[in-house]
C-alpha cells in the first residue's frame, strides 16, 4: 500500500511540472498552430541559468538561507528565459508566419539545437549538480515520504496554474489571447495588436518554463545540457493527451502523464515478469501519445477539430 | 557549347572520372579520404530516401534514423556472432530494408492521418524509443548487446570475393574501401535513378500536389493518406538500406550511432542542398560528410592563434548545422540549389 502511495505523490509532483511546460506548448499551439520545438530547450535553459546564479551565489554568500538563493536563481531564469521566447519568435517564427507549414518546424529545430549546442559549450557535456542549499526534509505521509521540495512544488505548480487561468479568463490580454486563437484574422479587425499578442504567449510560456527547469532540476538534483529534449517530448505528450490547444487539458494531461510514468516504472518489472524493467520509464510518454493520436486526436479534453490541412 | 554536347560524352565522362574518383582521392590525400567517400556515398543514399519524405512529399520526419537503425541492427543479427548466423548480404538487405518500411507503415498510419506537425514529433519520439530499446535489449534476453553494441560483423561477400580484403585484378589492386566504394556507387546510382523516376511519375506528381495543398489533391482525386503513407515507407525502406550497408561497413553498430543528431544531420544535408530536388540533396549530402573534415582544421587554427583549443571542432559542427537550418529556412528556403518548382513555391506563399 505504502508504494501505491508513494507512487502517487512521485507521479503528482513528475506530473505538476509536465503540466507547466504543457502549458507553455499548449497556448502556443492555441494561437499559431505551430509546435514550438524549442520549447523544451528553454526550460532546460532556466534550469541551467538558475543553477549558475545559485550556485554563485552560494559560494559567494555562504550562509544565506536556501530558499533566498532559490528565489534569486528564479528571479534571473525567468527573466532570461522570457528574453530567450520572444527572441525566437521573432527571429524564427514571425518572417516565416505565412511560409509553407514546413518552415517553422525546421527553424524550430535548428533554434533548439543551437540553444543545446550553446548550453553545452557554456557548462559543458557533464551533468552538473544541483547546489546542496535547499532543506532536504522528510516527511511521513501515511507510510511513504514526501520531501519539502516534493511539497514547494506541488504548492508553487498549483498556484502559478490558479494564476494562469485568472489572467486567460480575467485579463484585457487573456481576452486577447483567447480571440486570437480563435481567429487571428477577426481578432486584429476588432484592434486587437495580434503580433504582440503572440509575443506575450512566447513569454508567459517561456516564464512557466523556466520554473519548471529549476522544478526538475531541483527534483533530480541535477542539470544537463540535454535534459530539455526528453521534458519536452514528454511535456508535448502530455498537451495532447489533454487536448492540445486547451489550458485545462494541459495540466490534467501533464498530471496524469506523471501517474502513467511513475505507476508504469513501478510496476512494469512486475507486470513483464521482469523482463522490462523501470529504464523503460521513458517509453510510456511515447505510448500515450500514440495511443492518444490513433483513438482519440482530439485528446481528453480537446473539441477542437485536429486534421486539418 | 555544352548544349550541343552528345548526352553520351557528359555520360561516358562522368562515368570515368566516377571509376577513377577513388584513385585519384587515395594518391592526392590519402586512404583515410577514400573511406570518407565511401560514408559520403552511404549519406547520399540516406539522404535521397528522406528527400521523399520531407522533400517530395513534404512530411517531416525526424525520426529517420530509426528506419537506418533497423536496418542495420537486422544486418548485425543475421550477419555476425552474436545469435552465430551468417547469412549472405543479398538476403539480409532486403530485409532489413522490409522490416523498416512494415516499421514505416505501423508509425505512419495512426499519424498521417492528422496533421504533419504529429507526424514531426511522433517520429521525433520513435527514434528516442528505439534507441533505448536497443540500449536496454540486453537483458534478460540478450538481443541488442546493449551500449557495448554488435562487433565482428560480415562484410558483404560475393562467392569468396569479401569486401574487406584487397583483390588484384589485372594487376591493379583494390583494396577494401575501394571496392566498398563501387558498390556504393552502383547503389547511390539505382538509389538516384529510382528517385528520378518517382519524381516524373504519377505518384511523384501526386506527391507534390500533396505537399503544396493537401485538400486540392483530395478534391482531385488523390488518397492523400495512402500516398503520404507509401512516401513514408518508402523512405523507411532507403534508410533500412542504408542501415545494413553501414553495419557491413563499420563491422561494428552501437546505439550511440543512431541517435537524434544524426536524423538532424540527415535533414540538414537536404534542407541545405534544397529539398526536393536531387542535386541539390546529393550536394547537401556530400557537403556535410565532408564539413567535419574541414570543421578539424579550426582546431589546428585555434591553437595557432589561441594557444589551446577552446571549442572542440566535433562539437561545433551541430552548433553550425542548426545556425545553418534556421539561415537557410529564413534567406534561401529552396536551399542553395533549388529546384525550379520549389523555389516558385516558396516565393508564393511568401509576404
Amino acid at each position: 500500500m505504502d508504494i501505491f502511495l508513494q507512487q502517487l505523490i512521485n507521479g503528482l509532483v513528475l506530473g505538476s511540472v509536465y503540466a507547466l511546460v504543457a502549458l507553455g506548448y499548449t497556448m502556443v499551439y492555441g494561437i499559431l498552430e505551430l509546435i514550438n520545438f524549442a520549447h523544451g530547450e528553454i526550460t532546460m535553459m532556466g534550469a541551467m541559468v538558475a543553477l549558475a546564479v545559485i550556485g554563485a551565489l552560494a559560494l559567494a554568500a555562504p550562509g544565506v538561507p536556501g530558499v533566498l538563493l532559490l528565489g534569486a536563481g528564479l528571479a534571473v531564469a525567468i527573466p532570461v528565459c522570457m528574453a530567450l521566447g520572444l527572441l525566437i519568435e521573432r527571429v524564427a517564427y514571425r518572417p516565416l508566419r505565412h511560409a509553407p507549414r514546413l518552415a517553422p518546424l525546421i527553424t524550430a529545430i535548428g533554434v533548439s539545437i543551437i540553444l543545446q549546442n550553446i548550453a553545452m559549450l557554456i557548462w559543458g557535456k557533464q551533468y552538473i549538480p544541483f547546489p546542496a542549499v535547499l532543506p532536504q526534509g522528510r516527511h511521513d505521509l501515511f507510510g511513504a515520504s514526501i520531501t519539502d521540495v516534493q511539497i514547494a512544488i506541488l504548492l508553487l505548480t498549483t498556484v502559478i496554474m490558479l494564476a494562469l487561468v485568472l489572467v486567460v479568463h480575467k485579463t484585457r490580454l487573456g481576452r486577447a489571447m483567447r480571440a486570437t486563437a480563435q481567429s487571428r484574422q477577426v481578432a486584429s479587425l476588432m484592434g486587437v495588436d495580434v503580433n504582440r499578442v503572440i509575443a506575450a504567449t512566447f513569454v508567459i510560456g517561456s516564464a512557466l518554463a523556466a520554473v519548471a527547469g529549476v522544478m526538475v532540476s531541483a527534483y533530480y538534483g541535477l542539470a544537463h545540457y540535454y535534459m530539455g529534449f526528453l521534458l519536452g517530448l514528454k511535456a508535448f505528450s502530455a498537451a495532447v493527451l489533454g487536448g492540445i490547444g486547451n489550458l485545462g487539458g494541459a495540466m490534467l494531461g501533464g498530471l496524469l502523464l506523471g501517474l502513467i510514468e511513475s505507476f508504469g516504472a513501478g510496476y512494469i518489472g512486475d507486470l513483464t515478469g521482469g523482463f522490462l524493467g523501470s529504464h523503460y520509464q521513458d517509453v510510456f510518454a511515447f505510448f500515450v501519445l500514440i495511443a492518444v493520436l490513433v483513438f482519440r486526436p482530439s485528446g481528453l479534453l480537446g473539441a477542437r477539430v485536429v486534421e486539418r490541412a | 557549347m555544352i548544349k550541343t554536347q552528345p548526352r553520351w560524352l557528359v555520360f561516358t565522362l562522368l562515368a570515368v572520372g566516377l571509376t577513377l574518383l577513388p584513385f585519384l582521392v587515395d594518391a592526392g590525400l590519402g586512404r583515410s579520404w577514400v573511406r570518407l567517400l565511401d560514408l559520403a556515398l552511404l549519406y547520399v543514399m540516406l539522404a535521397l530516401g528522406l528527400n521523399i519524405v520531407v522533400g517530395y512529399a513534404g512530411l517531416l520526419d525526424l525520426g529517420y534514423v530509426a528506419f537506418y537503425a533497423l536496418g542495420a541492427y537486422v544486418y548485425a543479427w543475421l550477419a555476425s556472432p552474436h545469435f552465430g548466423l551468417h547469412l549472405p548480404f543479398w538476403a539480409i538487405l532486403p530485409l532489413g530494408a522490409g522490416l523498416a518500411a512494415l516499421f514505416g507503415v505501423l508509425l505512419g498510419t495512426p499519424t498521417l492521418r492528422l496533421r504533419g506537425d504529429y507526424l514531426a514529433i511522433v517520429t521525433l519520439g520513435f527514434g528516442e524509443i528505439i534507441r533505448i530499446f536497443l540500449n536496454n535489449l540486453n537483458a534478460p534476453v540478450n538481443i541488442t548487446n546493449g551500449p557495448q553494441g554488435i562487433n565482428l560483423i560480415d562484410p558483404v561477400r560475393v562467392g569468396g570475393f569479401s569486401l574487406s580484403q584487397s583483390q588484384t585484378l589485372f594487376g591493379i589492386t583494390l583494396t577494401g574501401v575501394h571496392l566498398t566504394y563501387y558498390l556504393f556507387l552502383l547503389l547511390t546510382l539505382a538509389v538516384i535513378f529510382i528517385s528520378m523516376r518517382l519524381e516524373d511519375s504519377r505518384i511523384g506528381r501526386a506527391w507534390v500536389a500533396i505537399r503544396e495543398d493537401e485538400i486540392a489533391a483530395a478534391a482531385n482525386g488523390i488518397n492523400t493518406r495512402n500516398l503520404k503513407l507509401l512516401a513514408f515507407a518508402m523512405g523507411a525502406t532507403f534508410g533500412g538500406l542504408a542501415g545494413g550497408l553501414f553495419a557491413s561497413f563499420q563491422g561494428f553498430i552501437s546505439p550511440e550511432s543512431f541517435n537524434l543528431m544524426e536524423s538532424i544531420m540527415i535533414l540538414c544535408m537536404i534542407v541545405l542542398g534544397g529539398m526536393g530536388h536531387i542535386p541539390g540533396v546529393i550536394f547537401g549530402a556530400l557537403l556535410l560528410t565532408l564539413l567535419p573534415e574541414a570543421l578539424r582544421y579550426t582546431g589546428v587554427w585555434q591553437r595557432n592563434l589561441l594557444g589551446q583549443i577552446y571549442v572542440d571542432p566535433a562539437d561545433l559542427r551541430m552548433l553550425l548545422f542548426g545556425v545553418a537550418l534556421v539561415v537557410v529556412m529564413l534567406y534561401r528556403p529552396a536551399g542553395l540549389i533549388p529546384s525550379r518548382r520549389r523555389r516558385r513555391e516558396f516565393a508564393d506563399t511568401q509576404g
